[in-house]
């Protein structure tokens, strides 16, 4: 079954028809051609379909697109906002924080979630200090909340001072 | 052309990056061929073994939306002599379980996957043989074993020494099967113009894919095919070959005259594009009391598959690590109900140095030698079964270079006796090391002046960026050989149409493409200096060069990398949790061409041999046939929060013999030897030898 609706994805809205089984992560690169988030298990195991849906991280293999509704769909692209890079782009390249590039935009956008997540003081797994207004980012938290992004090509070590120093320079507690 | 600074050697930011982090560097899928794109969806066998008795595709014809259905009944007919699994559709036999036997073309994605629910396929089953055991009655010797290597080696007598040897270590190691896994899924996105294909595809080396393409479309040569692969999401062995996804994607387009999408899904990335063999090695090493070996004897025992023969060289890294005058190494295989088996990052070394080193840890504690320095009384002086010299080999200073770095000295021998709270610690030490190698490979060069600055060069080589940086080591090469700044430089690499290249694979792609184009701009220059003064003609000049193949010197040295890696585990008592929170691992692999890549190629190495110590194993089900463990939910891999502290460096290594550039590749050494240092580790926390890979929580308490 075939339906209307109108996603709003990296500041420009486009109507379009989607199958209602269509995912999120399906409509974006099948109908739109927005092939920024990429597809690598389907099944939401491996996180390299992860964008944000009004500033927080999904993977988008696990959204149907009918369900989107009015929320922003930012891409690793639409972070670069006017076509600058942003910081978390600039700090991956010279982190060298990937290799083969595929997990990367997810990467990227999940990173720009945990810096979010730790500001609004979401705990993780690690976390020691439950009561905090806002979340210590130490390399411990970026490890554990970054887990949802397989990298095989293992820059894990390189992924974590990437996003440190955007954490850092944004004010996160580190 | 004016002097600038050389580049290689340098940690250069990749070209690629800031396309790739945006997500805008076009991988398979991701090009514009022009016009809507069908999606192909498969369907697979659900048996291991046994033959299709009933084939019914109409209400998957019959559905909206479907284009067309491909059968065994009306594929297009393949010709040529294909190998492996690749004749796809062309007989009702099924050999391996997830074997294609029917092909959906839809408009949408949804509609061929719901088409694949309504094609009905019916079989006569046989129980599938599927167990590996070393009793087997059936197991073979292969004529030759991969790589060219001799399917056994055996020098002096091996059974005598070990007899009368003062110390012995006799053990049995078991490496599970293991899936390659790229984060990127196999995709074929193909369209025919005429008697033209073109594919953009995920792969390893685009001119390695076009020959099956020639051969089963029955064409008259390379030219009516063009592959096109800038941005690889990551292989590791699995996209080298032609598997079945190249040969549906272009039967399905030309069936529907437009173009169509074949993307893998990643449970079928376990049946389709190939693994790991499981290996059973025994490992028989003698001794004196000071620990100078007299014998080593590696016997591997490891699958095939109904439909190819891959005889993995799992022993090969015994034949140069260590002297000894008795040594034996041999490969038996067994045939069975399995998919194609295929390369996966290191195939060989990787499951032999665990099994190897593993066994000289047993032996160091059984001698009470420090496990370094058991290592450096067995260094060799020369290649000890080819009795030839090394081209360098930098093992002993890797070791002690490691050792210093990681804090080796003063650890205490005795294993299971220091505890931090619940846990039990330990450190453990391996060796690593990996063939370096040379393979043929051409290149263009252009050089064109521009009228607002300096002269543009355009260097045209197929090789392949898999994520080993190739698109910036590549560049900063042909700069530094050509005279000018990367920025004056233009690489193509990644198309079928550019110069021939091997593949990404084995560890050559630097070696022989770098090779290339260190060849071709010299001859560049030697034109412009002898023809044209110095300087670009208005019309420009080309060049064509290139390499024939191994170094000159493959025949009279022995060409290998070295490495050592150190490893502190960590096992909870409670639980049998294992974690490794930090790790050195010390290179000799000769010129380092970018210090910035290199070091994330050695991290991703050391990082997948951890993932392998603790983690990897894909299980077959012995009655149906099938890994049961499909998907990266059950099929583990490293996370991010498996990843501790790792500190990686490299030695100065200068070789003259290995090739133009003095390096010997980088992608594979990082892997080996790592599952062994984990291992060692281990034991050295627990008392616990485990030989039979991943060490899980379980392993702890048997």
């Amino acid at each position: 079954m075939d339906t209307e609706i109108t996603l709003r994805v990296d500041g420009a809205a486009h109507p379009l028809t989607v199958d209602t089984r269509t995912t999120l992560l399906d409509a974006l690169r099948e109908r739109l051609r927005n092939t920024s988030p990429k597809k690598g298990c389907d099944h939401g195991q491996c996180g390299a379909c992860t964008v944000l849906l009004d500033g927080r991280r999904v993977n988008s293999c696990l959204v149907l697109a009918v369900t989107v509704g009015d929320a922003e769909v930012t891409t690793s692209d639409g972070l670069a906002a006017g076509g600058q890079p942003h910081p978390l782009h600039r700090s991956f390249v010279e982190r060298d924080a990937f290799q083969c590039g595929y997990c990367t935009p997810g990467q990227v956008c999940s990173a720009a979630g945990v810096i979010e997540e730790a500001r609004a003081g979401w705990p993780s797994a690690v976390t020691a200090d439950l009561t905090a207004a806002d979340a210590e980012l130490t390399d411990a938290e970026i490890r554990e909340r970054m887990s949802g992004n397989l990298c095989r090509c293992a820059a894990y070590a390189n992924i974590v001072p990437a996003v440190a120093d955007v954490a850092q320079a944004s004010g996160v507690r580190r | 052309m004016t002097t600038v600074d050389r580049v290689v050697g340098a940690g250069i930011d990749r070209i690629d990056g800031p396309a790739k982090v945006r997500g805008t560097a076009p991988y398979a899928y991701e090009h514009d061929p022009g016009e809507p794109i069908a999606h192909v969806a498969l369907v697979q066998s659900t048996v291991n073994r046994g033959r299709i008795t009933q084939l019914d595709p109409t209400r998957a014809e019959a559905m909206a939306g479907v284009l067309a259905v491909l059968t065994p009944a009306n594929a297009p007919r393949l010709s040529g002599d294909l190998a492996s699994d690749l004749p796809v559709l062309q007989s009702l036999d099924v050999h391996y379980q997830g074997q294609v036997v029917a092909v959906v073309v839809a408009e949408t994605s949804e509609v061929a996957k719901a088409a694949v629910g309504e094609v009905s396929v019916e079989y006569a089953a046989e129980p599938p043989d599927v167990r590996l055991a070393v009793d087997r009655p059936d197991l073979y010797a292969p004529e030759k074993i991969m790589a060219g290597y001799e399917t056994d080696s055996v020098i002096g007598d091996v059974d005598g020494a070990l007899a009368a040897a003062a110390v012995t270590v006799d053990a049995t190691y078991e490496t599970p099967t293991q899936h390659n896994n790229p984060i990127e899924m196999h995709t074929s996105m193909a369209r025919w113009d005429g008697d033209q294909l073109t594919m953009w595809d995920a792969n390893q080396g685009p001119h390695n894919i076009v020959n099956d393409l020639v051969a089963g479309f029955a064409l008259d040569g390379g030219h009516q095919v063009r592959i096109i692969s800038p941005y690889v999401g990551g292989a590791f062995g699995s996209k080298a070959f032609t598997h079945p996804n190249q040969m549906v994607a272009a039967m399905a387009a030309r069936v529907v005259g437009r173009t169509v999408v074949l993307e893998l899904t990643r449970q079928q990335m376990f049946s389709l594009v190939g693994h790991r063999t499981p290996t059973i090695q025994r490992v028989r090493l003698g001794a004196d009391p000071e620990g100078r070996l007299s014998a080593i004897s590696h016997e591997v025992v490891e699958h095939t598959s109904r439909v190819n023969e891959f005889a993995e060289q799992t022993a090969t890294p015994t034949r140069v690590l260590y002297a000894a005058p008795n040594r034996r190494t041999t490969h038996r295989l067994a045939r069975l109900d399995v998919p194609p088996p295929t390369i996966m990052r290191a195939p060989g070394e990787t499951p032999g140095m665990f099994a190897l080193e593993s066994a000289m840890d047993e032996l160091a504690h059984e001698l009470g030698i420090d496990p370094v320095e058991l290592r450096i009384r067995n260094e060799p002086t020369e290649d000890p079964e080819r009795h030839i010299p090394w081209s360098s080999r930098s093992l002993v200073q890797c070791l002690r270079t490691g050792a210093e770095r990681f804090g080796w000295a003063g650890r205490d021998l005795r294993p299971g006796v220091r505890t931090d709270g619940r846990w039990l610690v330990g450190t453990g030490v391996a060796a690593a090391t990996y063939p370096a190698r040379r393979r043929k490979a051409d290149c263009r060069i252009s050089v064109a002046g521009t009228p607002a600055g300096p002269a543009r060069y355009v260097v045209e080589i197929d090789g392949s960026d898999i994520g080993t940086g190739a698109w910036t080591a590549l560049t900063q090469i042909a700069a530094d050989a050509l005279g000018v700044g990367m920025g004056d430089v233009e690489l193509r690499i990644g198309d079928s149409r550019l110069p021939f290249a091997g593949g990404a694979g084995g560890s050559t792609g630097l070696a022989s493409w770098g090779s290339a184009i260190v060849l071709t701009a010299r001859e560049l220059r030697r034109r412009l200096e002898d023809e044209y003064g110095g300087q670009v003609p208005p019309d420009g000049v080309t060049v064509d060069g290139g390499v024939p193949g191994p170094s000159p010197h493959a025949q009279e040295r022995s060409m290998h990398s070295f490495g050592a890696h150190f490893v502190e585990v960590r096992v909870d008592a409670d639980t049998g949790e294992v974690r490794v929170p930090r790790a050195t691992s010390v290179y000799a692999a000769g010129t380092i061409v970018n210090a910035k890549t290199a070091r994330s190629q050695f991290l991703g190495g050391f990082c997948m041999g951890l993932s392998m110590a603790l983690h990897e194993e894909s299980v077959q089900d012995e009655v149906h046939g099938h890994y049961a463990n499909h998907d990266l939910a059950e099929y583990h891999v490293a996370t991010n929060a498996d990843i501790g502290e790792i500190d990686i460096a490299w030695l100065d290594e200068d070789d003259p013999y290995v090739n133009e550039l003095g390096l010997k590749g980088i992608g594979e050494i990082g892997i080996t030897g790592a599952a062994a240092a984990v291992a060692n580790g281990y034991w050295h926390a627990t008392c616990k030898r485990i030989r039979d890979l991943p060490i899980t929580p379980d392993k702890y308490f048997r």
